[in-house]
């Protein structure tokens, strides 16, 4: 069972620019079953942020309800965790977001917690464009409640329980597409060298960025007849390419592998090498994006990989032009007009 | 014929349809009188609608400062056909029925107690103007200057408000002005002017102002340092967030970037616009939102979180008639319950009752030191009638050494230091404890904020005691939270008396009237304006030292009087109620005729029926 593993860690664990190990981006040990997806997503967390170098207190990691909202727990044990309301995890990101500029955001959640309940609020926190990352742990199943079919569960798929789901399934990547966010991948939980090159350019994203992981309930939704079991995505994804991802302070040591078809560079400084495999996806095109998810669909296979995402995003804070300097470290000398403004206030009123 | 006679003491209600500009106009007549010196508290009683129906615009005018409803029209204006039976059949014996009568009145409609004043509107109208917009626009204008003939207004002061209100248009003051003097000519050539009831110079303004109780809590939000609004529009809180926007606009931009030191977000709905407002707040930074009963309802699953998790949050509830969409456009002090326990589980919300637009501003800065320094939501309850009309209010006042209270954070140097930090530890016995920004030291200060249970160390438990004396402390919690809200504000009537009487809100000016006619009448009562829950002993004390006490307030259920005998475990007998719920604002006459039923009919009905049937009575 997962809470017997050991806390022990090597004394010479390699670290990071900023003299961090890894160690230092874990969290509390995981409750989730043992074999769960959502572990796995954890450690791609944990290791994307120990090799990008971010100090783990500049992250804050939010979540709704449900066992994927649970994984903020079992990882980056330095940072502010939010475990809020079931589907409501956007707005207070939002929130938080628009109070502080500077730390990273990262929000998890779950296929019922955002394809359900959460969908306005999912909705409309791509449309808005919000600086953040937002991690689907997609498992098409309601894991704390025994194994319901979430809305991501697709069409005759069946969980434990034997009844396949009568209603298709909500393809998160085209949804967020439709709405406009402007960074759209998939991925599985289940192979780390795609994920973390993928959180990593999800994190330099300045934007709203998602990743939809599918991520297999070992305990409901395993079975030989379920479409999020860890067979059937082995066998049926297919992957858009593979990218690598190169921060911009190693850029110039470092030894990347020629082949690469695109080139992208990052907001902070940082690039994406993109190795396309995909002929028909041109992943800076959002049409073309939403064709190559619908075609998948139709073959019964599973794009993963990078998708879709805009070079030139605006984030919510350049729409809204407001302070560089975060809002909550703002005093009285910005924020208070004064009495001798509102005398004058007074005196149009009379 | 009778006639009433008076001098700067009447209540005037104005008919028209809504979406003709008549607010513009009417607003006109009743700031010449505020700016006459002579004190008036105006009132819009309109529908929920965008044109076409019919609106009321009701003036309170009196020279004492009384500027509740009185009850009772002594002047109607009636332009509106649609309402002129009801409108007639409102006035009192002996008053004036002003209207368009350039169609003629229905005699059926005709009263021999009214006298009846046909000015006709639409005719010289036609005669003047012959574009259909003009028309309609400036009839509201000319019945303005015939009301300053009948009522012998100072025209100077009106047409100097004229060149006031169209400053930067200046090609409207003229036309504007013009409209008024054909009003007020032809009323002078065809009428003796002044009628019985009249107006005069006076003196009993002073430094007021004349200011809605929203645009007061939106710039209560710029002073007290809000720089996250979220919200989603709703009647009758829109214009709170409409007023921030228009002052963080004049105030809050800096001149040298030209970027924002505020963000506001038009949320998805209200469940998301709370929820930025506490992602805000958790992150360090002081945040609210706006909105109305629905709106309450739908935040209820978040403000139990920012209970249970402790993060200030700042809610303004401009309370409107429910149940449900109820009367959206009418007033109503109906969510006390379910704002003062709002959400699942054991919870207890501070509320700040606000009375006059003056006390809107000072509640709307201090909620956000009382929310950080309590670290639990503060709901702000006011109302339509105070939120949405104009109110006479001492102006507004900022003390510029006053400083944020911040509350209990832990800064990176006390981490340094070696605190021990414990997000649910009661260092300091009173039971709130201390908190840390996101992001503000690299090894020491984070937690989790949840709403399941947790250690004090925030640490998710499912440990009875855990829980348990966690939620003990939430309840020592609002023991300390006690003393900080405000203290009632109490008024004694200096005579021996068993009787005292409780308000709160938007019904202190009628209950104030009120206690007059019956101190006039021989009954004398003690006062007593709630201004905060959880209540303060004062409170309790002043319940106990009166054998029976009448609370007042605007809904059905006597929710005030409810929370104060779960609170206190007072018995029935003890608290009485007196109520307006038919979404107008509770008027004097109204308060005196329910406690003189309540006094007379002791010992004779049962408590429930007295109280159905003294609900509705409206004259005296």
């Amino acid at each position: 069972m997962s809470y017997q593993v050991p806390r022990f860690r090597h004394p010479e664990l390699p670290k990071n620019e900023l003299g961090y190990t890894k160690a230092d981006y874990e969290g509390s040990i995981s409750t989730l079953c043992a074999g769960c997806g959502h572990d796995s997503i954890s450690g791609s967390i944990v290791r994307a942020c120990h090799e990008l170098s971010i100090e783990p207190h500049k992250i804050a990691k939010l979540s709704g309800i449900g066992c994927s909202s649970k994984a903020p727990t079992y990882f980056l044990g330095n940072s502010h965790g939010f475990n809020s309301v079931h589907g409501r995890m956007p707005s207070v990101v939002t929130g938080a977001a628009l109070a502080n500029r500077d730390l990273l955001y990262l929000g998890v959640s779950g296929d019922g917690d955002t394809a359900s309940i959460g969908m306005g609020q999912f909705a409309h926190v791509a449309r808005r464009n919000l600086n953040m990352v937002y991690i689907v742990m997609n498992n098409g199943c309601y894991g704390l409640t025994k194994g319901q079919d979430s809305a991501t569960a697709d069409e005759g798929s069946a969980s434990k329980k034997g009844e396949p789901s009568p209603f298709g399934a909500i393809d998160l990547c085209a949804t967020a597409l439709q709405l406009g966010a402007t960074f759209v991948a998939r991925s599985f939980s289940g192979d780390k060298e795609q994920l973390v090159p993928l959180i990593k350019a999800a994190i330099s994203h300045r934007g709203f960025a998602l990743i939809d992981v599918v991520s297999p309930c070992v305990t409901f939704n395993n079975n030989p007849q379920s479409t999020k079991s860890y067979e059937f995505v082995r066998e049926h994804a297919e992957a858009t390419g593979t990218i690598d991802f190169v921060p911009m302070r190693t850029e110039i040591t470092t030894e990347y592998k020629p082949g690469y078809t695109h080139e992208v560079t990052m907001h902070d400084g940082s690039s994406i090498h993109l190795y396309k495999v995909d002929e028909d996806l041109n992943p800076f095109d959002r049409r073309s994006a939403i064709n190559t998810i619908e075609d998948h669909r139709a073959n019964g296979t599973i794009l993963t990989g990078l998708i879709y995402m805009d070079e030139d995003s605006r984030d919510l804070h350049d729409v809204m032009e407001t302070s560089q300097r975060p809002l909550n470290e703002l005093t009285e000398a910005e924020l208070c007009p004064g009495n001798k403004m509102l005398q004058n206030i007074n005196a149009s009123l009379r | 014929m009778k006639r009433i006679e008076s001098v700067n003491d009447f209540v005037i209600k104005f008919a028209n349809v809504n979406g003709t500009g008549s607010a513009s106009a009417n607003n006109l007549f009743a700031k010449a009188l505020f700016r006459m010196g002579i004190p008036v508290s105006p009132k819009n009683i309109f529908p929920s609608n965008i044109q076409g129906l019919p609106t009321w615009y009701e003036v309170r005018v009196n020279d004492k400062g009384y500027l509740g409803r009185r009850g009772g029209v002594d002047i109607a204006l009636s332009v509106n056909p649609q309402s002129m039976a009801q409108d007639i059949q409102e006035v009192e014996a002996g008053g004036y029925f002003v209207y368009d009568n350039t169609k003629p009145l229905d005699l059926r409609l005709l009263r021999d107690d009214v006298n009846i004043i046909g000015i006709p509107l639409t005719t010289i109208c036609n005669q003047e103007y012959s574009d259909p917009r003009q028309r309609q626009l400036f009839k509201n204008v000319i019945y303005v200057g015939a009301l300053a003939a009948l009522l012998d207004m100072d025209f100077k002061v009106l047409t100097s408000l004229v060149e006031d209100q169209f400053k930067g248009k200046e090609k409207l003051v003229l036309p504007n002005i013009h409209a008024l003097e054909l009003g007020h000519q032809w009323t002078r050539n065809n009428y003796e002017c002044p009628i019985g009831i009249r107006v005069e110079t006076s003196d009993k303004v002073g430094d007021k102002i004349l200011l809605d109780g929203n645009t007061a809590l939106g710039l209560g939000a710029v002073y007290g340092g809000a720089t996250v609004a979220a919200w989603y529009p709703i009647t009758p809180s829109t214009s709170v967030v409409d007023a921030f926007d228009k002052y963080v606009k004049r105030m809050r931009i800096d001149p040298g970037t030209g970027r924002k030191n505020y963000a506001i977000v038009q949320a998805e709905d209200e469940l998301a616009a709370i929820g930025m407002a506490i992602g805000a707040a958790w992150n360090g930074a002081r945040a609210f939102t706006a909105t109305s009963g629905p709106g309450v309802s739908l935040m209820s699953e978040f403000l139990g979180l920012a209970y249970f998790a402790e993060i200030p949050t700042v809610l303004f509830n401009v309370q409107r008639a429910g149940p449900s969409t109820g009367m959206p456009t009418r007033t109503q002090q109906s969510d006390v319950l379910s704002c003062a326990y709002a959400s699942h589980g054991d919870t207890k919300q501070v509320l700040l009752f606000p009375s006059t637009p003056g006390e809107c501003f000072d509640f709307g800065a201090q909620a956000f030191d009382l929310a950080e320094r309590l670290q639990t939501p503060i709901i702000v309850m006011s109302d339509l009638d105070l939120g949405m009309n104009d109110n006479m209010s001492p102006p507004l006042e900022w003390d510029d050494e006053r400083t944020y209270d911040r509350g209990k954070v832990v800064t990176a140097q006390d981490l340094e230091n070696g605190m021990d930090f414990g997000r649910y530890l009661d260092v300091d016995g009173d039971a709130i404890c201390y908190r840390t920004y996101p992001g503000t030291h690299a090894t020491k200060g984070a937690f989790f904020t949840r709403g399941t249970s947790r250690n004090e160390y925030a640490v998710y438990t499912e440990k009875g005691e855990e829980y348990e004396q966690n939620m003990l402390r939430l309840l020592r919690k609002w023991e300390t939270i006690k003393d900080y809200v405000p203290q009632p504000e109490i008024n004694p009537c200096g005579k021996e008396t068993r009787f005292g009487v409780i308000y709160f809100g938007t019904s202190e000016e009628s209950s104030r009237e009120a206690l007059d006619y019956l101190s006039h009448d021989g009954i004398h009562m003690d006062a007593m304006r709630v201004r905060s829950f959880p209540f303060n002993s004062a409170v309790k004390d002043f319940i106990e030292a009166h054998e029976e006490v009448f609370v007042i307030e605007q809904n059905r259920d006597a929710q005030l009087r409810t929370l104060l005998m779960a609170e206190f475990e007072f018995g029935p007998d003890k608290l009485k109620s007196v109520l307006c719920f038919d979404g107008t604002p509770i008027s004097a006459r109204n308060i005196r005729k329910q406690i003189r039923t309540h006094l007379n009919g002791d010992n004779v009905k049962p408590i429930h029926q007295r109280t159905v049937a003294s609900a509705a009575g409206e004259k005296s």
